[in-house]
């Protein structure tokens, strides 16, 4: 039902159960949020977005308060500018003074409404709280002293994620966004996954940075410094730098790497072709002899996690194949750089991830050698912006620089591993190729594609039909498992990625996204398997001639060390 | 514990929110406080994560995560005993007793708590220790009060 | 022969028309004690009567029964109101009227008890006699309600407590207790007795005095299967115990009043929230339910209507902002208690996403009598925008403490002067709190003002839930206002930045106008002055912005203090003085010089070394180094330190 509103004496139109804020955000009126969240049922508990409304004696937040008739707003009168002014200032009064030295700064919440309320002293004096900080989680730092308990990263947690890993602890002025027993991230039912960080307005949030480990190895002479990176981080970085996405942006990343002073410059996708022979491999041996299945990827470790911690009985469908940046890690380390002269413990190996996950999964039990680690440090694609800010690389102006090394190689189906959805394509390709010879270069699963929370589609080779599901962000993964263990059996592979469309929307990216962001880094990918020729991983010439050099046939024994995980399954339950 | 947690739980229907509450007060009656262990079973049982639970038990003022003293005291600080000077006989007794308001003594002997209305607002200013009700507490009483507890072996 | 539960159920609550033949009326009689076979000995034992000694009393009676080998029944009843007069004893002779002792610990039962059965009576501790035209008066001996504490009562809510045993149901049956529900489920449809409720203009007595009816008939009109009643009796305010009070007193008249509430608006479930520092209204409170139950007053086909209702009790958890309808709803839930925002209001969206109504326990109190004596009854009392009767707890610094019901519309110091019988030991009165933490001070000027939720927020005050505490001269209001913000900051929720930083902010700035630090720089005295300067901005933000009642009311107390006592906040600000020397931090000692011996004791003790003077000789403070500690003043022997 349409009707009519005053808003700052102007008649606008308005319907039925909108809020305040909808109407504001058509006409193009500003009220600040902090509390505020696109996609989720507002709170109200910030109260930054108030506006007087004639007849109501206390004002209202316009996040959460539905149109009626004939009302009357004022966005923007004195009263309302006081009341939003004093809040921020509240807000400061026991925030530390460190935004100088702070991660956000430049990227704030809190700093941005100080500057919109033009405030210039501190007008409350609180004490500022010692409060410890939680780094003991090997990807997500926490500052309680930063936090202004907006909640955006409790509500991303239950809702999006699923695993409400903090909460709100005690109450009042005391209360603080916290776990339980205030024990560390580390210890929790937490996934790493980072979307919270992706949400908090504040530096409460941050990743644990590899920054300075980087820049020392980078440093120090006697290391031999290589990079691993995602498919998904040329089209960020280039965001990050103002640049529209373009196929040359591979070769300009690796240029910015080279200039940065890595010796070699090593692209995940080759290792996610690899990752898609195995697993095609793997697959096609449940599906003939009556194992496990569905089978579900494995390639996201905060899905991994949340399978070990909180879902053990799905750990029989879990693909052992080993994720993309723990197959490469070992390939550099082995093999590469024994054929470069390096010994293993002067390479310092780094990797670019979208995901603070990855810092996780580089730090475990699976990643290591006695004591030498596959992968060294992990960066996200935050954190390489920011060196490459540091070494003074004019990203946009470098000249691009193609593969060098003899890992340069791969296929546009491991470069999908970025988007929900490009794994199981990729995986699908190679699967008919294995199981019914003639190539099929150009399968495009058009099912799989877009950005939507659950993708499936039906799939054939040969004489038989499967199906498949692609599922992104972790509690719809959790819906969808809880279906199959009440029995549903439709489904012979699930793929799941923990973050909302997959890593192009990790918890490494560039913070704030909006849906423009995520579809152009979508294209990115598309687009890549689009133009280039080789479109499958066998046919990957890399993939081959390892196979023939170093491995033996894909899915054999003498694989499974280097190539896949051995997990321990509970008994029967 | 476990055989409390076996013999209550039951009581409640699982993977229902609403009974954590009832379920959290009627094990620190029996247990006298709520421990890491006892909130993540209460969690497992509602299918709950230990996280809610722990939030939702540190919102309440009635539940306790340490053990009570021996002799538990109340001191109520209501408005009417606030007005007959309960935040003095508050300072004596963290002075006298050497126990912080909310926290129990080394000793296990005493646990003092500040609650913020006993409703026995007649009776001010008014305190209990274990079950035992004190009313109309004079500044002498409280002393003598203090002495004989002081003189209690634990 | 019916038994007694056959027979008052049967022929009395059964028999709404209140005219019963000759034996009914006789066995009713006696049912109601009116006509005894041997003497009845009430003990007092609410709350109040077992903090005063009431269960010694009580076994007192028993030991003197025995041993002088006389037949009596016991009878426990709940409080009459007048706690400060606890424990209560009352004793009934056959044909004579009941006569009440107050103060009577367990020392004094066999004197009273021996005065009584001797018939003759002492003056001391005697209260008075309660009124019963069928009885023989005691002679020369005041009625009860003739006493001031009674005489200005109007009691709806209360007419039983204190005269009737909670824990017997047979006592409610006999006093016509639910009556009006059987009439209400067999007679009237739902929208009926939303309507009569609406006619009688009985408004929420929780605070907010929305009108019931319109709450109950949202509810009723959604036509959700599943809706909730909940009772909220949680009292949460400090210094208010009425519905302690309403509860021990007559558990069945609540429970009556939930039962036609549910009905009215269609739930089969209904919620006691009730405090869990009330363990004994908690016990009398179960043992209401498993009784009405086993009647078959609650549960299945109520009176054959096809009426269901189930009645759980919870306890609440200790949180203050559970007041608040939305927050109560999510501790129900399992959840914190956090308010949410409203519009959806919980008659269409509340526990568990189901049509919810909260009522305050005196509100659904009073429905039982509205279906008994008719709307117009009901409108009757009271004023025009207030009908009916409120309850209000008296205490602080009163001469009589307890609770009341009085009519609306009598002027707050009639409660004050008459019924609380003015200010304890001859003090002079400095005001009346009003409406709990977030309440507001009624100074002197105002205390014409007649109660009601008009007249009361005219003078921008409120009704609130009902406790009023009294003030005496040596309160400070400065002082009293940082309780309150101090209660409040600590009982706000933390979801809403106002509310949690705001009233965080008013407790600093209110703690540096009531302590002086040891040490102030001239910058921080700055800083301390343009806090002050601030907090009038601040309370007005908090107010406008916070998201429930408790931020939106938190700066009452400032603000109405502010309007009132500003002179007080003065001086604390700019003479760092408190005239009531409750602030401790503010008073300055000083030695008289004709009284001090020079022991130096004091000058030993003190810990900013501010006292100088030589052995026998008169010493002095200085006053610029004393922080007020009162060290000097708690060790010296000869009474020569004073403050001011």
């Amino acid at each position: 039902m349409q009707f009519n509103i005053e808003i700052n004496n102007q008649q606008v139109s308005a319907k039925r159960g909108e809020t305040i804020k909808n109407v504001l955000d058509r006409f193009g009126i500003h009220v600040p949020t902090l509390c505020y969240l696109e996609g989720f049922t507002p709170t109200g508990g910030c109260r930054m977005c108030v506006v007087e409304i004639e007849g109501i004696t206390g004002l209202v937040p316009a996040c959460s308060h539905q149109v009626t008739e004939w009302m009357k707003i004022k966005t923007h009168s004195p009263r309302v500018l006081k009341a939003r002014k004093t809040l921020v200032e509240l807000l400061l009064a026991s925030h530390p003074d460190d935004c100088l030295y702070c991660e956000s700064s430049g990227n704030c919440g809190l700093q941005n409404l100080a500057m919109e309320m033009n405030i210039k002293e501190r007008k409350y004096h609180g004490k500022k709280e010692n409060i410890q900080i939680d780094n003991a989680c090997p990807s997500i730092v926490r500052d309680p002293a930063k936090c202004v308990l907006c909640g955006r990263c409790i509500r991303v947690c239950d809702e999006t994620v699923g695993v409400s890993a903090i909460d709100v602890i005690g109450r009042g002025s005391g209360s603080r966004i916290g776990t339980s027993y205030n024990k560390g991230l580390n210890i929790q039912n937490c996934v790493k996954c980072g979307q919270c960080i992706m949400v908090c307005p504040t530096g409460a949030l941050t990743e644990k940075s590899g920054y300075q480990a980087v820049i020392d190895a980078l440093h120090n002479p006697a290391l031999f410094p290589v990079v691993q990176f995602s498919p998904t981080v040329p089209a960020a970085i280039a965001e990050d730098f103002g640049l529209k996405p373009s196929k040359d942006l591979l070769n300009l990343l690796r240029a910015a790497l080279k200039a940065i002073g890595f010796r070699q410059i090593f692209d995940v996708s080759m290792a996610a072709d690899l990752t898609i022979m195995e697993e095609a491999v793997e697959f096609l041996d449940r599906l003939n002899n009556h194992g496990k299945l569905p089978m579900i990827t494995s390639c996201c470790p905060s899905w991994v996690r949340y399978v070990e911690e909180i879902k053990p009985q799905l750990l029989p469908n879990l693909s052992t194949t080993r994720s993309p940046q723990q197959i490469m890690g070992r390939l550099i380390k082995n093999y590469i750089t024994s054929s470069a002269g390096q010994k293993a413990e002067d390479v310092f190996v780094v990797s670019v991830m979208p995901c603070t996950a990855k810092k996780y999964e580089a730090n475990g039990d699976r990643m290591k050698d006695g004591s030498t680690r596959y992968v060294d440090a992990v960066l996200t694609t935050r954190e390489l912006a920011r060196i490459i800010r540091l070494m003074g690389i004019e990203f946009s102006g470098i000249e691009p620089e193609p593969a060098d090394t003899a890992f340069g190689m791969r296929s546009s189906a491991g470069n999908l591993f970025g988007v929900s959805g490009g794994h199981l394509e990729g995986l699908l390709r190679t699967i008919q190729y294995i199981s019914t010879g003639p190539d099929t270069n150009s399968i495009k699963i058009s099912e799989l594609r877009g950005l939507k929370n659950k993708k499936e589609a039906r799939f054939k080779f040969g004489k038989q039909f499967i199906r498949v599901a692609a599922v992104n962000g972790l509690n719809n993964a959790k819906i969808l498992m809880e279906e199959v263990a009440a029995g549903r059996e439709d489904y012979q592979i699930i793929e799941v990625m923990a973050c909302p469309y997959g890593c192009i929307n990790g918890g490494g990216q560039k913070l704030n996204p909006d849906e423009k962001n995520l579809k152009s880094r979508m294209k990115a990918l598309y687009d890549v398997d689009d133009e280039e020729m080789i479109k499958v991983a066998h046919k990957n010439p890399i993939i081959t001639d390892l196979y023939d050099k170093f491995l033996a046939k894909p899915g054999s024994t003498q694989n499974k060390e280097l190539l896949h995980v051995s997990r321990n399954i509970p008994e029967a339950q | 514990m476990k055989e409390i947690l076996d013999r209550i739980l039951p009581n409640y229907p699982p993977n229902k929110n609403d009974g954590l509450l009832p379920i959290l007060q009627e094990i620190q009656k029996e247990c006298g406080y709520l421990t890491d262990e006892i909130l993540s079973e209460v969690g497992k049982y509602l299918n709950m994560p230990a996280n809610k639970v722990y939030g939702v038990a540190t919102f309440y003022d009635q539940f306790r995560f340490k053990p009570r003293g021996q002799f538990h005291i109340r001191l109520c600080k209501g408005t009417a005993c606030y007005l007959h000077g309960s935040a003095t006989y508050l300072n004596e007794l963290e002075k006298q007793l050497r126990v912080k308001a909310g926290t129990t003594s080394r000793d296990g002997k005493f646990s003092l708590e500040v609650a913020h209305c006993l409703g026995a607002c007649e009776s001010a200013p008014v305190m209990r220790i274990n079950d035992a009700w004190y009313p109309k507490v004079s500044p002498q009483e409280l002393s003598r009060i203090i002495r004989s507890l002081k003189e209690k072996t634990v | 022969m019916l038994d007694n539960k056959e027979f008052l159920v049967e022929k009395i609550l059964k028999n709404y028309s209140g005219i019963y033949d000759k034996p009914t009326a006789e066995r009713l009689s006696q049912l109601k004690r009116d006509k005894i076979l041997h003497p009845v000995i009430y003990v007092s034992m609410g709350t109040c009567g077992m903090i005063a000694g009431a269960g010694k009393t009580k076994t007192a009676v028993e030991q003197y029964l025995e041993k002088n080998k006389v037949d009596a029944e016991i009878v426990v009843v709940g409080c009459l109101g007048l706690c400060a007069a606890e424990p209560l004893l009352d004793v009934q002779l056959p044909g004579k009227t009941r006569i009440s002792f107050q103060l009577a610990t367990e020392d004094k039962v066999d004197d009273l008890l021996n005065s009584v059965f001797h018939h003759h009576l002492s003056p001391d501790n005697l209260l008075g006699q309660h009124k019963n035209p069928l009885l023989e008066d005691w002679p020369n001996i005041r009625y009860i309600d003739e006493i001031p504490f009674f005489l200005h009562q109007q009691r709806i809510i209360l007419r039983n407590s204190g005269i009737i045993s909670p824990y017997l149901i047979d006592d409610y049956l006999a006093h016509g207790g639910y009556k009006s529900l059987y009439k209400t489920v067999l007679n009237y449809t739902a929208d009926k007795v939303c309507e009569i409720v609406d006619t009688s203009e009985l408004r929420g007595r929780g605070g907010g005095g929305f009108p019931t009816a319109r709450k109950w008939m949202v509810a009723l009109g959604t036509g959700s299967d599943h809706k909730y009643l909940i009772c909220n009796a949680d009292e949460s305010d400090p210094g208010a115990f009425m519905n302690r009070g309403i509860i021990e007193g007559d558990p069945h008249r609540v429970i009556e009043g939930i039962a036609i509430a549910a009905y009215a608006i269609g739930a089969k479930n209904a919620f006691i929230h009730v405090r869990s520092e009330y363990s004994q209204s908690l016990s009398i409170l179960e043992l209401a339910v498993k009784t009405a139950k086993s009647y078959g007053f609650l549960g299945e086909n109520i009176f054959g209507s096809g009426f269901n209702l189930t009645i759980h009790i919870r306890q609440s958890a200790g949180a203050f902002v559970c007041g608040e309808e939305t927050a109560l709803i999510a501790s129900l839930e399992g959840r914190r208690g956090v308010p949410q925002s409203k519009p959806p209001y919980p008659a269409e969206k509340g526990l568990f996403g189901n049509p919810t109504i909260v009522n305050n326990i005196e509100t659904l109190a009073n429905i039982p009598a509205i279906l008994e004596n008719g709307p117009i009854w009901f409108k009757s009392i009271g004023t025009k925008e207030s009908r009916g009767t409120k309850i209000f707890s008296i205490a602080g610094k009163a001469e009589q403490t307890g609770f009341i019901e009085i009519a609306m519309g009598i002027p707050i110091s009639k409660i004050v002067n008459e019924i609380a019988g003015g200010v304890k030991n001859g003090k002079k009165l400095k005001a009346v709190q009003l409406g709990g933490p977030s309440g507001v001070c009624i100074s002197v000027k105002d205390l014409d003002t007649p109660i009601g939720y008009e007249s009361l927020q005219a003078i921008g005050s409120s009704l609130g839930l009902g406790g009023l505490i009294i003030l005496d001269e040596d309160t400070c209001m400065v002082n009293l206002s940082r309780y309150f913000i101090e209660f409040l900051q600590k009982e706000s929720c933390g979801k809403c930045i106002p509310c949690r930083e705001g009233t965080k902010r008013m407790l600093q700035i209110l703690d540096e106008v009531t302590r002086r630090p040891r040490e102030e720089s001239s910058h921080e005295t700055l800083e301390r002055f343009k806090g002050v300067m601030e907090l009038e901005t601040l309370a007005e933000v908090i107010r406008d912005t916070s998201l429930c009642g408790l931020g939106q009311n938190a700066p009452n107390p400032v603000l109405s203090s502010l309007k009132w006592f500003r002179e007080e906040y003065e001086d604390h600000i700019f003479d760092r003085k408190c005239n009531a020397g409750v602030c401790h931090d503010l008073r300055t000692f000083v030695i008289d010089a004709d009284v001090c011996n020079g022991c130096n004791i004091c000058q030993k003790k003190c810990p900013e070394h501010a006292i100088i003077g030589s052995i026998k000789l008169p010493h002095f403070i200085i006053e610029a180094r004393c922080t007020g500690c009162g060290i000097c003043f708690d060790s010296c022997k000869f009474n020569a330190i004073y403050f001011k």
